[in-house]
């Protein structure tokens, strides 16, 4: 085990998977000589050379419609977008073809790659530097999309992600890069897509959440406790394919669930996440599911510690949901 | 080189000292923590702005970048309402919903910063295309930095203009950098004045540097669109003196570059020719100062956006 934090941990998986697959590839805007605005792909420049990672021009819709080449060849690209809000020049790339390709070609070519992308608000960057896109890539069948709350899923996560036979959106919170610090497994190190963990257990109230929004939660949970609800936090870490059997199993338990989200909150991932504890759950429901998201508004500047949903948001929606 | 009057070379070098002082400010400011968030400088640019927008007429439209306080302020933006945008307060130009890159006004028709790189160019050819279908005889002035010209956006907004014959003017910030990547990193086609010139559209190279060539340049320029004549690009060759924000320690340029360029700064070229003395530079330097305290001051005093006006603005009336 070794102390990093997720820039680090990212940047472990990344040279661990180029030193072991030659196939690896990462590509992006100053992601070579620079190493990255956020230094998560520092140092690789230097060791693997510039054809395994590639310093690109300001163009997202190139980065990953040549990522979407490379990995038709067989080659794995593991292109960085400098923000997932600077995604969109790429969006019909990743919709139109890296989601569709292998439905498209009946099954003949897969798209194999891991597009890597800082998420989320909570550093003051306003509109363009803080958005939660995630289930913008959920709803186009066909793609992957992991976004883990910690160092060591950070780690085990990428390193199952670039080994998927499939498309993955790896989303980073960048408000808990540097602060989400933790023992890390060295060496080779996976973490199953596609299962959620129980990262605080509790009986009354089940909180689903990810990202850096585990935190948040968490500090909902310790304040929760001194008024006597005990919350049961799921950190979802890969948010699709969804681990539903998890959320589920926690919900029987507790009767009671509240969804935490960046995003807005119409059409987030939270709504499918209740849409289909209400299928599977229903009768075990002792209260209203209840989202607390995002608003549904551009993400702002100057009210940012109103629209994200912090503990003092979570925690009061919490409470109710235990009285109702 | 054209005839300077010293009315006008004093009006243009008051413009480059207020965007220089203002910015040194912000950058105090961002220390203090008053101002968050992304920060990025102008300075040593200052001559593009100072220089292109004396040549627009107030009908025009501006279509800016997110490194754009200079561009606001040489438009017309009021001081007061840039300093407190900046601040994220709701005296501020956009409400304070955005901050430094988001700097909008639609007396001046300002069309905005803009936090995504390119995204400025195909908006800036529908409102020249909305000015030719209308028969009006007015321009569209488009910001855009040397990265931009890797976008998409580029390609597809100077090929619509350029086959529309619209009235824009395409303005190319070119300071050598797009964050960490230089201009030949970048580029197959260095010379952006040819990759321009391929679209079938008039375009030029100038000094970015010299205050009175941008402004010369821009003037014939203008007139040529306004003579119905179809859009024109300029490359503006400049550099920028500081990081790219306050987040770079700036690895990818040496420090004897950096210098090189600083001693074109842009003001002290200026008030060379015009052979201002220690004494009248300092008095206007005091005047673009008390400016630049007031604006604080008024920033300083403004509130913060009510927070039952977060989901205003989304949608004309608020849906149920
Ligand atoms: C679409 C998009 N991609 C990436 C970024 C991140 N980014 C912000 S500024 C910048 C460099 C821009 O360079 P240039 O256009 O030359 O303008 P300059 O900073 O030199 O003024 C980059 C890559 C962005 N804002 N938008
Ligand atoms: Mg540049």
């Amino acid at each position: 085990m070794a102390q990093m934090n997720m820039v680090q941990a990212i940047n472990d998986a990344l040279r661990l998977e180029m030193k072991r697959d030659d196939r690896v590839v990462v590509l992006g805007e100053d992601v070579g000589k620079v190493g990255g605005v956020f230094r998560v792909t520092a140092g690789l420049y230097d060791e693997f050379g510039e054809e395994r990672v590639i310093d690109t021009p300001l163009s997202e819709g190139g980065i990953i419609g040549t990522a979407i080449g490379m990995a038709l060849y067989g080659l794995v690209p593991v292109p960085e977008i400098q923000f997932a809000d600077f995604i969109f020049p790429a969006y019909d790339q990743i919709v139109s073809e890296l989601a569709k390709y292998r439905y498209r070609s009946g099954g003949e070519y897969p798209c194999k790659m891991v597009i890597r992308t800082p998420v989320g608000g909570g550093i003051r960057g306003g509109h363009y530097h803080s958005q939660s896109p995630e289930a913008q890539f959920i709803h186009v069948a066909g793609l992957k999309v992991v976004c883990p709350s910690n160092a060591a899923d950070a780690k085990g996560l990428l390193l199952a992600a670039i080994r998927d036979p499939d498309p993955v959106l790896f989303f980073e919170p960048k408000r808990v890069y540097r602060a989400a610090k933790g023992e890390v497994p060295e060496g080779d190190y996976t973490v199953p897509l596609g299962q959620a963990k129980v990262v605080r257990p509790g009986k009354d109230v089940t909180i689903v959440t990810w990202g850096a929004m585990v935190y948040e939660a968490l500090d909902a949970a310790n304040k929760a406790s001194v008024e006597g609800v005990e919350c049961e936090i799921v950190d979802l870490r890969t948010l699709w394919p969804l681990d539903i059997d998890s959320v589920v199993g926690s919900v029987k338990k507790t009767g009671r669930l509240v969804v935490v989200h960046e995003a807005p909150r119409s059409c987030g991932l939270g709504g499918e996440i209740v849409a289909l504890v209400n299928e599977k759950a229903f009768l075990h429901l002792e209260a209203p599911p209840v989202r607390v998201t995002g608003f549904d508004t551009p993400f702002p500047y100057t009210l940012e510690m109103e629209y994200l949903p912090l503990a003092h948001r979570i925690l009061p929606a919490v409470l109710a949901t235990a009285k109702y | 080189m054209s005839e300077l009057t010293r009315e006008r070379g004093l009006r243009l070098l008051r413009e480059m000292l207020r965007i220089r002082r203002f910015e040194e400010r912000c950058a105090e400011l961002y220390q203090a923590e008053k101002i968050r968030g992304f920060l990025h400088l102008y300075i040593g640019e200052e001559a593009i702005a100072a220089g292109v927008m004396p040549e627009l007429l107030p009908d025009d439209a501006v279509v800016a970048t997110y490194r754009e306080h200079g561009h606001a302020l040489a438009r017309g933006v009021a001081m007061n309402a840039v300093m407190a945008e900046m601040y994220g307060k709701w005296e501020g130009a956009s409400r304070g919903r955005g901050g430094s890159m988001h700097i909008f006004d639609a007396a001046t028709r300002f069309y905005g910063g803009n936090a995504i790189v390119g995204g400025g160019l195909p908006l800036a050819v529908g409102l020249a295309l909305a000015d030719a279908l209308q028969k009006q005889s007015r321009v569209t002035a488009c910001f855009f930095g040397d990265g931009a010209v890797a976008e998409g956006e580029f390609h597809e907004s100077l090929n619509l203009a350029a086959l529309w014959k619209l009235p824009v003017l395409f303005l190319c910030e070119n300071n050598l950098y797009a964050m960490g990547t230089a201009l030949e990193r970048a580029q197959s086609q260095v010379d952006l004045v040819a990759k321009a010139a391929s679209y079938a559209l008039p375009a030029a190279r100038v000094d970015g540097m010299d205050v009175v060539d941008v402004g010369d340049a821009t003037r014939s320029a203008v007139a040529a669109i306004r003579r119905g004549e179809g859009p024109r690009f300029l490359e503006l060759v400049t550099y920028r003196f500081r990081a790219h924000s306050m987040f770079d320690a700036e690895l990818y340029r040496t420090k004897s570059e950096v210098a090189t360029w600083r001693a074109r700064d842009p003001i002290a070229l200026l008030r060379a020719r015009l052979d201002l003395g220690e004494a009248a530079m300092a008095a206007l330097d005091a005047e673009v100062v008390s400016e630049v305290d007031a604006s604080v001051a008024f920033a300083e005093a403004g509130s913060w956006e009510p927070v039952e006006r977060l989901t205003t603005d989304v949608y004309a009336r608020r849906p149920p």
